[in-house]
């Protein structure tokens, strides 16, 4: 079996006295897309954001294609080239176009000169679907409109990686469905990604594995019809009686 | 076709409103006139008109004082520039984090300390006469400069403080978003941060740049012929202070466009961001 794009390998993440990471193992393989679901305060954003190197590491790896990211000696800059990371609240930059946010990277990182950079831009807008957005202000914009430049952003120097962190939670109810229809597309095609969510049913027809996380350990993982439909662990299945009641499963 | 209820909501709205206007002027009259009387009525009004609101003499000293402003706008043009640049390295130092910074920190905090806290007057006094007086080479003896030497130690102990109320205003989430797309510290805080931070302290520093302005006109305590200077000069010549009211409201004049500026600047970015 080929090596795994990310392999999360026993991380262990405090805030103070507060453990929030307790020893996480997770592999991602290529083409794969794994969600993590678990309660607010289980550890999924800042797994993630441990993932992007956001985070220090008070023990544990994280590994990218085989390469240990999380040692001191290597470049995070560096080593965040091969992520891209889409945050819950959008982080636009603001005071940039919509086509600045999704170039700046590609400009001043990797070195691509400005109007190949722009015109790589222009089809992703394009296959998110604002193509005609790319002279407006992120404040302009609706929040659905807003994640999907984010997620633009992200795949604009195509990532190995992609980290969805809850991309639709801080949207109306009725901007979910653009932007999670364009996740589906990107799974379709291939993007190897790993996705903190709260969409249980877009979970379940998407993703395919799915990890619950309590706690900060990982309580159960596999396929999203074992996990969400016959959970072993006692924990998961409190968690996902709650969500079904909540009427969201 | 407005409902009969709205018509009269709206002529009740319409009358209140002209009445408000019509309180608003005949008070503001009132004021005026009443303040007029009271100055025009004192009783050393006339000697006050004769001394300090002399149009022949105003004219005679303007051609001096607009030679000393010129003085006053070149000194401005040049420090604020200076200030500009050190003001927000000192700010850049100050929001650096890690041990490896402390003595550079530390350093920049004692400077935002010592000379925010110290009278510009004393400054003045000190740069202006007593660094001339160690008589080291390749310091200068021109009280224009030294004036100005002065004025960017002083103002760029504020101005580094206004850049650091910006640069800290910007959110975390932002800095997490750039390092995220593979920038480093420094691209993060050329591209990203500084652009939002020193949008969001342009009021502030359009007020700063107004309160330069003036005190250009303290380097005249150092004896460089500024406008203040000049009209110090035609005050002593012509035995009446009108040339310093002249001067005063030359620097009022210099200050509206600035000001004007500042408003348009706000008005920009509220429209670029959406209004918010």
């Amino acid at each position: 079996m080929t090596e795994p794009v990310l392999s999360v390998r026993e991380v262990v993440k405090r805030y103070g006295a507060n453990t929030v990471l307790d020893g996480i193992s997770l592999d991602v393989r290529e083409h794969e897309v794994v969600t993590v679901i678990g309660s607010s305060g289980s550890g999924k954003s800042t797994l993630l954001r441990c993932v992007n190197l956001l985070e220090e590491l008070d023990d544990g790896q994280v590994l990218l294609d085989g390469v240990d990211v999380s040692d001191p000696r290597v470049d995070a800059d560096v080593a965040r080239r091969g992520m891209g990371i889409v945050f819950q609240a959008f982080n636009l930059f603001p005071h940039m176009s919509v086509l600045d946010n999704i170039t700046l990277a590609p400009r001043v990182v990797h070195e691509v000169p400005r109007d190949q950079a722009e015109q790589n831009a222009r089809e992703l807008l394009e296959r998110v679907g604002l193509a005609d957005r790319a002279g407006s202000f992120p404040e302009q914009l609706s929040g659905g409109q807003q994640q999907r430049v984010a997620i633009a952003r992200a795949l604009a120097y195509s990532p190995r990686l992609l980290l969805l962190d809850e991309i639709t939670s801080a949207l109306d109810p009725e901007l979910v469905g653009e932007v999670l229809a364009l996740v589906r597309e990107l799974a379709v095609a291939g993007r190897t990604i790993l996705m903190a969510t709260h969409e249980m049913g877009f979970a379940r027809q998407v993703a395919d594995r799915v990890v619950f996380l309590d706690g900060g350990r990982l309580v159960e993982s596999g396929p999203p019809e074992q996990v969400l439909g016959e959970p072993v662990h006692p924990r998961t299945r409190q968690f996902l009686r709650r969500i079904i009641e909540a009427g969201r499963l | 076709m407005t409902s009969e209820l709205q018509r009269e909501r709206l002529a009740y709205k319409r009358s209140r409103s002209r009445r408000s206007t019509l309180v608003a002027l005949l008070s503001t009259a009132v004021f005026a006139v009443v303040a007029v009387f009271t100055v025009t009525g004192a009783p050393g009004w006339p000697r006050v008109r004769q001394s300090f609101f002399n149009a022949e003499i105003a004219w005679r000293s303007l051609p001096a004082i607009l030679e000393g402003l010129w003085l006053n706008l070149r000194v401005l043009l040049v420090c604020g520039a200076v200030i500009l640049v050190l003001a927000l390295g000192i700010a850049t130092l100050r929001t650096l984090r890690g041990p490896v910074w402390f003595p550079l920190r530390a350093l920049a905090t004692v400077y935002v300390d010592l000379f925010r806290g110290l009278p510009l007057i004393i400054l003045l006094y000190l740069v202006g006469f007593g660094l001339p007086a160690l008589r080291l080479t390749g310091v200068p003896n021109d009280f224009v400069v030294l004036g100005g030497v002065a004025l960017v130690l002083t103002y760029t102990a504020y101005v580094a403080e206004v850049f650091r109320a910006g640069i800290e205003s910007v959110h975390p989430s932002q800095l997490a978003a750039a390092r995220s797309l593979g920038l480093s510290r420094r691209k993060t805080l050329r591209l990203v941060v500084l652009p939002q931070a020193v949008r969001r302290v342009m009021p502030a520093l359009l007020n700063d740049f107004v309160a330069l302005q003036k005190d250009c006109g303290l380097i005249s305590v150092l004896g460089a012929v500024d406008a203040v200077r000049a009209a110090q000069i035609e005050q002593a010549r012509a035995y009446n202070f009108t040339p310093y009211v002249v001067a005063g409201l030359l620097f009022v004049l210099l200050a509206v466009p600035t000001a004007r500026f500042a408003d348009a600047m706000g008005r920009r970015a509220q429209r670029r961001e959406g209004g918010r």
